[in-house]
């Protein structure tokens, strides 16, 4: 590992606020749907918060992600905003897409957010069409498409990692690898041994790297964003972690190993990284619990924001469906 | 006498105009590239030795992958005509069209859109058997956020093509492959259609026949034939099939109070069905007979010619289906 890859202490603390942004809107998220507040189905990245906050700090606004129904980590990290993000998922008309998406299509291009699926697999191929304007206009923007282990196996996923190799599309395809496709284990639905192995099916580079490591996980994004800027084509990272929330919330976990999710929870990712940052000198303890309360303080901003937001209107049905409204 | 060009040549012209227009139109598809000849009928012929290959790009047998690409660009601002060869082929990209660019508009509230074109060729007659051939316009139809349209002639071919062009909504425009040799008068460069208007191509005051596509050139010689036996048809083209022209189909239908609805895709559950639903609702008490349909029999596209012959609807289907209506 290159010196001059590792972050420094800016970046750093960068990458905690988006992990502890993300942890924390995950936490009061689940407790306004479990409370009523809410009305939602919900797929929480609870266990997952690093990847894409140590993609997001590779990224500039003008840089494009496209991802999945369980991506309000990539969305939050990438920087869309929190208020917004609420209010869709309440349904409200204040929301990002004036509640007409909800959780699964949250999109804000101001940010870069350009398209969240609820089709697994399908942020590749359009991924590659964001990379492939950002070719024709020659802006050096770079794409990020989001997935999953389970996407993996799906056909869009294979047809867009072989044109995007053939066509040198500047895309980062980081699948984060939870071990599990909704309720099935990794073993029993994926022949490769690891994803990234796949890459080499498609003359891409191809990286396993442990998704809830800060520091791996950053220097695996950089050297990928950093070649897809500069014209040299796609990277497929494979990053490992875990699903600590199940596949939607409310799932009883009855698939999953219970001494595999007991340790990848003991394991935590997000107070790991805090003390880490402590133990290593790159934190004061006061100084990450002023961002923590300031995050916090945002997100309480953010539910009294959703609950005191209009419902849309029903003429909201006909606008939208085209340019024109509909009669 | 006025220049004839066939439906290649037109839809050729249409593409070359419009990408000289504007540096925003793209066009993408298999072997679409001169180095692969501009398709296997040359409708793209040109282009890529004028536009370059980044702006006509050759892609991979891959019709997720087509279409990911094609809508991530429209997503940001491009204008891409994406040819997917052989409207059956749709169906193995039908996630990207039906989940994606039909919908992405009204799921991000508006912030953003797909400006597509996707251009697919069908139609049997050739021998081609069941899976090269079918007529499924029905089934985009029936997607809120798509609008299809198919021309007639060259000269609509043109037209059709710059208007779904300029769209700002994705647009499927349908080429019937048997009679892309056909002639017709050449188009006036630079005309762009409006979507959703209709055309009356013969006007009748005892029957409306209700076309769109290779089968507007059967109700013509129909039309002849019963006009020897004293009956006249009017020829109502809709060349934008969804947003159909209720206006113009209402007003045929009140005058002539007979309607025959053709078209070659198989009748159950068609277009037919909708327009016949349409009438009656709005022109029960004007109608003198039950509004009629004709289409292919309800089987897979056969292959033996006299099968082929025997699934497709024929003059005397339409001549009988018309007199039905003066019984």
């Amino acid at each position: 590992m290159k010196e001059t890859q590792q972050p420094d202490r800016e970046v750093l603390l960068d990458m905690y606020r988006r992990v502890n942004l993300i942890y924390q809107n995950d936490e009061r998220l689940r407790s306004a749907i479990r409370s009523g507040k809410i009305a939602t189905t919900y797929y929480s990245p609870r266990g997952q918060e690093v990847i894409p906050a140590a993609v997001s700090v590779n990224l500039t606004d003008e840089d494009y992600i496209c991802t999945i129904y369980r991506g309000v980590h990539d969305m939050l990290a990438k920087g869309a905003p929190v208020k917004e993000i609420w209010a869709e998922i309440g349904g409200r008309a204040t929301g990002t897409c004036k509640g007409k998406g909800g959780p699964m299509h949250i999109t804000h291009p101001a940010t870069g957010v350009m398209v969240t699926t609820g089709i697994v697999g399908s942020s590749l191929p359009i991924a590659n069409g964001l990379a492939w304007a950002s070719q024709l206009r020659d802006d050096k923007r770079v794409t990020v498409a989001y997935f999953g282990d389970g996407a993996s196996n799906i056909g869009a996923v294979h047809e867009a990692m072989n044109m995007a190799a053939v066509k040198k599309f500047p895309v980062v395809f980081v699948c984060q690898n939870n071990g599990y496709g909704e309720h099935t284990h990794y073993s029993l639905s994926t022949s490769a041994r690891q994803i990234s192995d796949r890459a080499a099916g498609y003359q891409m580079p191809g990286v396993t790297v442990d998704g809830n490591d800060p520091v791996a996980m950053y220097v695996a994004a950089k050297e990928a964003i950093d070649r897809a800027r500069n014209g040299d084509g796609p990277t497929l990272i494979e990053a490992k972690t875990f699903r600590f929330m199940g596949h939607v919330l409310g799932d009883a976990d009855g698939y999953m190993d219970k001494e595999e999710k007991k340790q990848a929870m003991a394991n935590d990712p997000v107070p790991r990284f805090r003390q880490w940052m402590l133990d290593q000198g790159h934190a004061q303890e006061e100084q990450l619990a002023e961002m923590e309360a300031a995050i916090t303080a945002e997100i309480d901003e953010a539910l009294a924001f959703t609950l005191s937001s209009p419902m849309p209107d029903v003429a909201e049905l006909k606008r939208d469906v085209f340019a024109e409204e509909l009669n | 006498m006025s220049a004839k060009v066939n439906f290649i040549q037109a839809i050729n012209m249409a593409l070359d105009d419009a990408m000289a227009e504007d540096d925003g139109v793209l066009v993408l598809g298999e072997d679409v590239a001169d180095p692969q000849e501009g398709g296997i009928a040359g409708v793209t012929k040109g282009l890529s030795s004028k536009y370059g290959e980044l702006r006509v790009m050759s892609t991979p047998i891959a019709e997720q992958a087509i279409m990911g690409a094609a809508i991530g660009a429209a997503i940001t601002g491009f204008r891409p005509v994406a040819e997917i060869m052989l409207m059956n082929f749709t169906t193995v990209a039908m996630d990207m069209i039906i989940n994606h660019a039909a919908k992405l508009r009204f799921m991000s509230g508006g912030q953003t859109s797909v400006p597509l074109t996707i251009r697919t060729m069908t139609g049997a007659g050739f021998g081609n058997g069941g899976q090269h051939c079918d007529y499924l316009e029905a089934w985009f139809a029936h997607t809120a956020g798509l609008k299809v349209v198919t021309p007639s002639s060259p000269a609509d071919a043109y037209a059709l093509m710059r208007a779904c062009i300029a769209d700002e909504d994705p647009c499927l425009f349908i080429e019937n492959l048997p009679s892309y040799w056909v002639q017709g008068d050449a188009p006036e460069r630079g005309t762009v259609a409006e979507l959703g208007k209709a055309k009356v191509l013969r006007e009748g005051s005892d029957v409306s026949l209700i076309s769109y596509g290779r089968t507007i050139s059967d109700c013509l010689v129909v039309a002849e034939q019963l006009a020897e036996e004293g009956i006249q048809a009017e020829i109502v083209d809709l060349r934008t099939i969804a947003p159909y022209d209720k206006a113009t189909v209402a007003a045929s239908v009140e005058k002539t109070g007979r309607c025959v609805i053709v078209h070659e895709a198989v009748t159950p559950f068609g277009v037919g069905a909708e327009i016949a639903a349409y009438l009656q609702d709005e022109l029960f008490g004007s109608l003198h007979a039950p509004v009629k349909r004709v289409g292919s029999v309800f089987s897979p596209v056969p292959f033996s010619k006299p099968l082929e012959t025997a699934f497709l609807p024929s003059h005397d289907d339409v001549i009988s289906a018309v007199k039905s209506t003066f019984k």
